[in-house]
């Protein structure tokens, strides 16, 4: 299985604090990985260095065989690495569909003035990616005026319009009501479904979901990862219950 | 990645400008002409200008759409309008047509060492780069023989497509080009404003961090719409000279550039159609005021303009963009 995702030996500090330390992961097409750890294990860190926000001290990250290491965000974006983020990075003074429209638009910006931006190719495109995360009701609404569990499906949607090689959801449920979560990640996975090639991880703090949904899972611990196999294996191994989920008293 | 997204082939790609839009320019056009032609000299001239320094607005405003503004344009204006008078005087380029859009070329060659450097900033400093930027040309214009020093330079008569525009006849061609001219780059900046680019410029404005994420680049973005701003500004400044007759270093001084910022703001960066109403407004605002109250006509533009905020603060193109009245 060729990896879509490989990173060797890769770390980063900050002064004194070893944010990732010989981080090696290969992801293959299709897996559903989810990036346990407290906070400040590393995981967001290993996500902005794949997105190029960080750049690695040292090591290596490739992407479908091509090396983005020191490439620029905007570069690996455009090689086919989607994000979402914590804190959903919305253009709050626009329509949802107007959200969508400048996603695509920015993939197709090569022919920037050659056609509209509304033209019904790009708004097809637009709402069928808000039917497959349900946001199409909100279509005419200002981004602004939406709640926080919409907004997240928006910008994973947004993310989604890049026709992602690798798709990172930082955090999809985060500051979402514990009874509204898991019908969203319901909502997240039904729609990625129909990409089913495409490799997604997922930041997550919330284990249920992370039995649920990921089919392999990866935990950070200081900067280094404590455990990488399938989610019954990985979340019963002693690091992770000791320094993940909080089941056993830290040394 | 097999996102699968039916779009509909059998759909075709819709031209830029409906039909609409297309029949209210022309209508435009025509109304414009019939009321120019048994209009006094006065009005016709004063459209004539105020069609010409809503062109540099409009750059403005499509500066305003990706959240900077730029209180230069006087450069710009002042390019167009050196550029069309000496290729007037030292070339022997006589056409009004040729010698507005080289008034264009030439703001845009003057944009263009700037371009990557305002790029990168935003907010108040690229305001002030570029009021820097204009000071600079004016004190080059004022002190430099060869561009005519503090008294500038003249323009005789101008042809069009080998007539030579003179006489009452000659300022209605005139004022018929200019608002041809106006209404023509008005669709052409409608065109920009609803391409992908121009609505990754309201993104932008909004969420840059987001824009980069999704793979375009926001200086590129910037520049381009700065150097689209310059272009529009050197049409308007070399139609205004050939109706003027007249240029001189206070083009580029930064009153003028206020002016056209005043403008684009009492416009609204929505709404083409408003930029044109609103330089218009100021043109009889000033002339009514500079006649009746000479001294204090400033005071009469400011109050003007405070109430335009506090009772449209999004502009008048609120007053018939619905987008803009929510």
């Amino acid at each position: 299985m060729k990896a879509i995702l490989e990173a060797n030996g890769v770390a980063k500090r900050f002064g004194a604090v070893v944010a990732a330390s010989d981080i090696n992961v290969k992801v293959g097409p299709g897996e559903r990985v989810g990036l346990i750890g407290s906070n400040g294990a590393g995981k967001t860190t290993f996500v902005n260095m794949i997105t190029g926000y960080l750049k690695p001290d040292e090591g290596q990250i490739k992407l479908a065989g091509t090396d983005i290491t020191r490439m620029k965000p905007r570069a690996i974006s455009a090689l086919g690495v989607a994000r979402s983020f914590q804190i959903p990075q919305l253009f709050g003074d626009l329509s949802v569909i107007d959200n969508m429209l400048v996603a695509l638009a920015c993939h197709a910006s090569r022919s920037g003035f050659l056609r509209p931006a509304r033209d019904p190719l790009a708004v097809d495109q637009a709402e069928e990616l808000l039917q497959r995360f349900r946001l199409h009701h909100h279509r005419s609404r200002r981004v602004g005026e939406l709640p926080g569990g919409v907004r997240k499906l928006l910008d994973i949607a947004m993310a989604l319009t890049a026709r992602p090689k690798l798709l990172l959801l930082d955090e999809p449920t985060s500051a979402v009501a514990a009874d509204e979560k898991f019908q969203m990640m319901e909502t997240i996975m039904s729609a990625l479904k129909e990409d089913p090639d495409t490799p997604v991880l997922f930041v997550e703090h919330d284990m249920e979901i992370i039995e649920r949904h990921a089919t392999r899972v990866i935990a950070f611990y200081s900067g280094r990862i404590i455990a990488d196999d399938a989610p019954q294996a990985a979340l019963a191994q002693d690091d992770v219950r000791r320094y993940v989920t909080g089941e056993l008293a830290t040394e | 990645m097999n996102t699968t997204i039916n779009a509909n082939a059998s759909r075709q790609a819709p031209a830029f400008l409906s039909p609409r839009v297309l029949a209210y320019a022309v209508g435009t056009f025509a109304l414009l002409a019939v009321a120019g032609f048994h209009a006094p000299t006065w009005l016709t001239y004063l459209i004539t200008i105020a069609a010409g320094n809503a062109l540099v607005s409009i750059g403005i405003v499509g500066l305003m759409r990706g959240g900077v503004v730029s209180f230069g344009q006087g450069m710009f204006f002042a390019a167009g309008g050196y550029g069309a008078v000496l290729l007037f005087t030292r070339f022997g380029w006589t056409d009004a047509l040729v010698l507005s859009i080289a008034g264009g070329g030439v703001a845009l060659l003057l944009a263009l060492p700037f371009a990557p450097l305002l790029a990168r900033y935003r907010g108040i400093f690229f305001a002030t780069l570029t009021l820097a930027l204009s000071m600079v040309t004016y004190g080059v214009l004022m002190k430099v023989p060869e561009l005519g020093g503090s008294d500038g330079f003249s323009i005789g008569r101008p042809t069009l497509l080998g007539e030579r525009l003179d006489g009452a006849s000659g300022s209605y061609r005139l004022y018929l080009l200019t608002i041809a001219f106006a209404l023509g780059m008005g669709l052409l900046a409608r065109v920009n404003f609803d391409s992908p680019n121009g609505l990754v410029t309201l993104a932008a404005r909004d969420n840059e961090l987001r824009v980069e994420y999704l793979g375009t680049s926001v200086r590129r973005l910037m520049g381009v719409n700065f150097l689209l701003a310059a272009f529009c500004g050197g049409v308007g400044g070399a139609l205004v000279v050939i109706s003027l007759g007249h240029v001189e270093p206070g083009f580029s001084y930064w009153t003028t550039s206020g002016e056209f910022v005043f403008v684009a703001i009492l416009a609204g960066y929505r709404s083409i159609p408003a930029v044109f109403v609103a330089s218009v407004m100021l043109e009889i605002v000033r002339s009514f005021s500079s006649a009746y109250f000479p001294n204090t006509w400033q005071l009469a533009l400011g109050l003007f303009l405070l109430l335009i905020i506090r009772f449209l603060p999004r502009g008048i193109g609120s007053l018939w963009n619905r987008e803009e009245r929510k």
